[in-house]
């Protein structure tokens, strides 16, 4: 929709030669125009990209071990604590503290962070696709749309937390043992996700390609032989790339927030394999003595989220060419 | 509208049908065994007539329609019989718990209140925050004030109940001591005192749960009103000289109501979702709490119902909100 009006946009002056001349500008330089005015959006694309530098290259430069027991310096308080306690047990050696195991705090938080972003991005990944790909199925082939249509609205009325738990349960030692541990509740946790989460992105997908398919030029392009393949991969789905990618963020959030749910209810990673869900977790029971290890992850978890959730709103925006360019 | 509201009755029966047959399904390849706690002392032959006691000799389908048969017809008759001391039952075998022995409903008739209470009041108290501030941002958009909402809104969407849970208890109960963290629910309402107790130990489960249900219900009363004040009727109603208290609050409020009607209705099922974990966080025996015992426990009868509960809330709210779409919205018409 929005490259069709840009490239039909005629010069607003013709006697002015410039403006013929004028390259056509890219509609995702548009975009991203519109998406830089927007404050919020921008502090949540920062904050995104600090948080994932964080995680993916931190260990390299804070070279701790998350699991190296250490029961010698168990129980470090952040160095910060120094400010109001002069008596506090602190290290510079650990700037943000260890557990009751002398487990480093910091490393741990950038490695939970890494698993709990990987399970958001593959989850959102996998929810986008399998919602993409019913949307377009039934709103392209009038066959399929009664029986997918259906077929959503029962897994939307499926109480979805619930499942979720009683699969974490059902799986968990079965894939544990056929991919190991880790790779195992990863595959887990993604999958449960992405398959309980589609269903708006379908719903939404839908709609628009239906709209889509009304408009001449998917008429023209039908007219002269396209093929639906070829018709739903040039003509369709870029047109349908804006929803799509605002249901992703959205995606993006609710699956960090749903794979810490679980690790908060035990049914998530195993116990020496933090998330930031699970670091929160195992802190409860000690959270009157240090605050600070519900803080971190907490504040982890939510900013992120709340990232991501700018970056949605922004996107919106930029990506809607009513908005755009106002 | 009767003719939809039973057509769409109808139609709901084959979708629980075919959610209960999910729930029992994925129950069905739990390999959490309800025998695997026994002594091992236990000969097998008593093994086996232990799990024939338990009704896990049967092949699923007939296990499936002994549930069904149980949550249908045999639980209706057991309420019946207790609310009006009639014989309907007639002593037949209800939904019984695997780790407790006793039927299920009791078990959660037990557990309800509880969840009901804080469930239920988070909800009440979340709208009502909700509604005025979701008001106030549309009629004055862009102000500092619908900023602020935008960002309250926010950040209900982006803080879990799991952490603003264990926050405020770090802060009103820990640091301040203002608040106790544990919700005890045999706490007995008789006087004054004992009354303020409760409100105090109810305050922190409800706001944080109330906090998501503002921040979702505030956007939409916020982008429904937006649509409606750029109405002609809204030009028409001031152009007749009405106040514009009357203007916002009568002609405009109403109609941006409908849409959030059904928003209300909708959003029901997934608070008591979200009260699985405000109550872990709280440590509220309620119907939460509930569920993840007999989840560590492969208490499969005891999770299945709950989780078809629930199940039946959604389907139920669903039906309401569109019903309730026609009924207010006489332009739309489902017949």
């Amino acid at each position: 929709m929005t490259d069709v009006s840009q490239q039909i946009q005629p010069p607003l002056d013709p006697v002015e030669p410039a403006a013929l001349t004028e390259k056509p500008r890219n509609q995702w330089l548009d975009v991203w125009d519109q998406f830089r005015s927007h404050k919020g959006a921008m502090a949540g694309l920062i904050f995104l990209i600090f948080i994932t530098l964080f995680c993916a290259f931190g260990p390299l430069i804070w070279d701790v071990d998350p699991g190296k027991l250490d029961i010698r310096n168990k129980d470090v308080r952040p160095i910060y604590t120094v400010l109001w306690d002069g008596d506090a047990k602190v290290s510079w050696a650990r700037p943000m503290g260890t557990d009751h195991l002398g487990r480093d705090i910091m490393a741990n938080l950038m490695q939970g962070g890494r698993i709990s972003l990987a399970v958001g991005w593959t989850a959102m990944v996998l929810a986008i696709l399998i919602g993409t790909l019913v949307g377009v199925l039934a709103g392209y082939f009038r066959r399929l749309d009664w029986g997918l249509m259906r077929f959503t609205d029962l897994v939307l009325s499926l109480p979805i937390l619930p499942l979720l738990l009683v699969m974490m349960l059902l799986f968990r030692d079965p894939l544990r043992a056929a991919f190991g541990p880790e790779t195992g509740i990863f595959i887990l946790i993604v999958t449960g996700i992405g398959i309980t989460s589609w269903m708006q992105t379908a719903r939404i997908v839908r709609g628009d390609v239906m709209a889509l398919k009304e408009r001449e030029f998917v008429l023209a392009a039908r007219s002269i032989g396209t093929p639906p393949r070829r018709m739903i991969t040039r003509h369709v789905l870029p047109n349908v790339l804006s929803p799509i990618m605002v249901s992703a963020t959205l995606g993006l959030a609710t699956a960090i927030i749903t794979e810490s749910a679980l690790s908060f209810l035990g049914l998530g990673f195993p116990s020496d394999f933090p998330t930031w869900g699970k670091i929160l977790f195992d802190s409860v029971d000690r959270m009157v003595a240090f605050p600070e290890r519900v803080l971190w992850p907490g504040l982890a978890i939510s900013l992120t989220v709340l990232a991501v959730n700018y970056i949605g709103d922004g996107l919106r925006d930029a990506l809607d060419p009513r908005i755009r360019g106002m | 509208m009767l003719n939809y509201t039973i057509r769409r009755l109808v139609l709901s029966i084959p979708t629980l049908l075919f959610i209960a047959l999910v729930i029992f399904l994925l129950l069905e390849l739990a390999p959490g065994d309800p025998m695997g706690q026994m002594p091992l002392t236990i000969p097998d032959d008593v093994k086996q007539r232990m799990r024939e006691a338990l009704g896990l000799g049967e092949p699923w389908y007939t296990r499936f329609y002994l549930w069904l048969y149980q949550f249908f017809i045999v639980e209706p008759q057991y309420w019946i019989d207790g609310i009006f001391g009639t014989n309907f039952a007639d002593g037949a075998q209800r939904i019984i718990s695997f780790q407790s022995r006793s039927p299920v409903f009791d078990t959660i008739a037990e557990r309800l209140p509880q969840t009901l209470w804080v469930v239920g009041m988070s909800y009440v108290v979340g709208v009502a925050i909700a509604l005025p501030i979701g008001i106030i941002s549309a009629y004055k958009q862009y102000s500092v004030f619908d900023q602020a909402g935008t960002f309250v809104s926010m950040i209900g969407f982006s803080v879990p109940p799991f952490f603003s849970g264990v926050l405020v208890i770090v802060i009103f109960s820990v640091q301040l001591g203002w608040l106790p963290s544990i919700y005890d629910t045999t706490h007995q309402v008789v006087d004054w005192e004992t009354f303020k107790f409760q409100l105090q130990q109810m305050i922190m489960p409800v706001m944080v749960l109330a906090l998501q249900t503002t921040a979702q219900v505030s956007r939409y009363m916020r982008a429904s009103m937006l649509d409606n004040l750029g109405q002609d009727y809204v030009r028409t109603a001031r152009a007749k000289g009405m106040s514009e208290s009357v203007v916002v609050m009568r002609h405009v409020l109403r109609n941006s109501m409908i849409p959030v009607v059904t928003v209300i209705a909708l959003g029901i099922p997934s608070i008591f979702g979200g009260a699985i974990i405000t109550e872990q966080v709280f440590k509220v025996n309620g119907l939460g709490q509930l569920l993840i015992l007999a989840l560590q426990g492969a208490d499969i009868p005891m999770v299945m119902t709950i989780t078809f509960l629930l199940a039946v809330l959604i389907v139920l709210m669903n039906l309401i909100a569109d019903i309730l779409y026609g009924v207010l919205d006489p332009r739309i018409r489902y017949d």
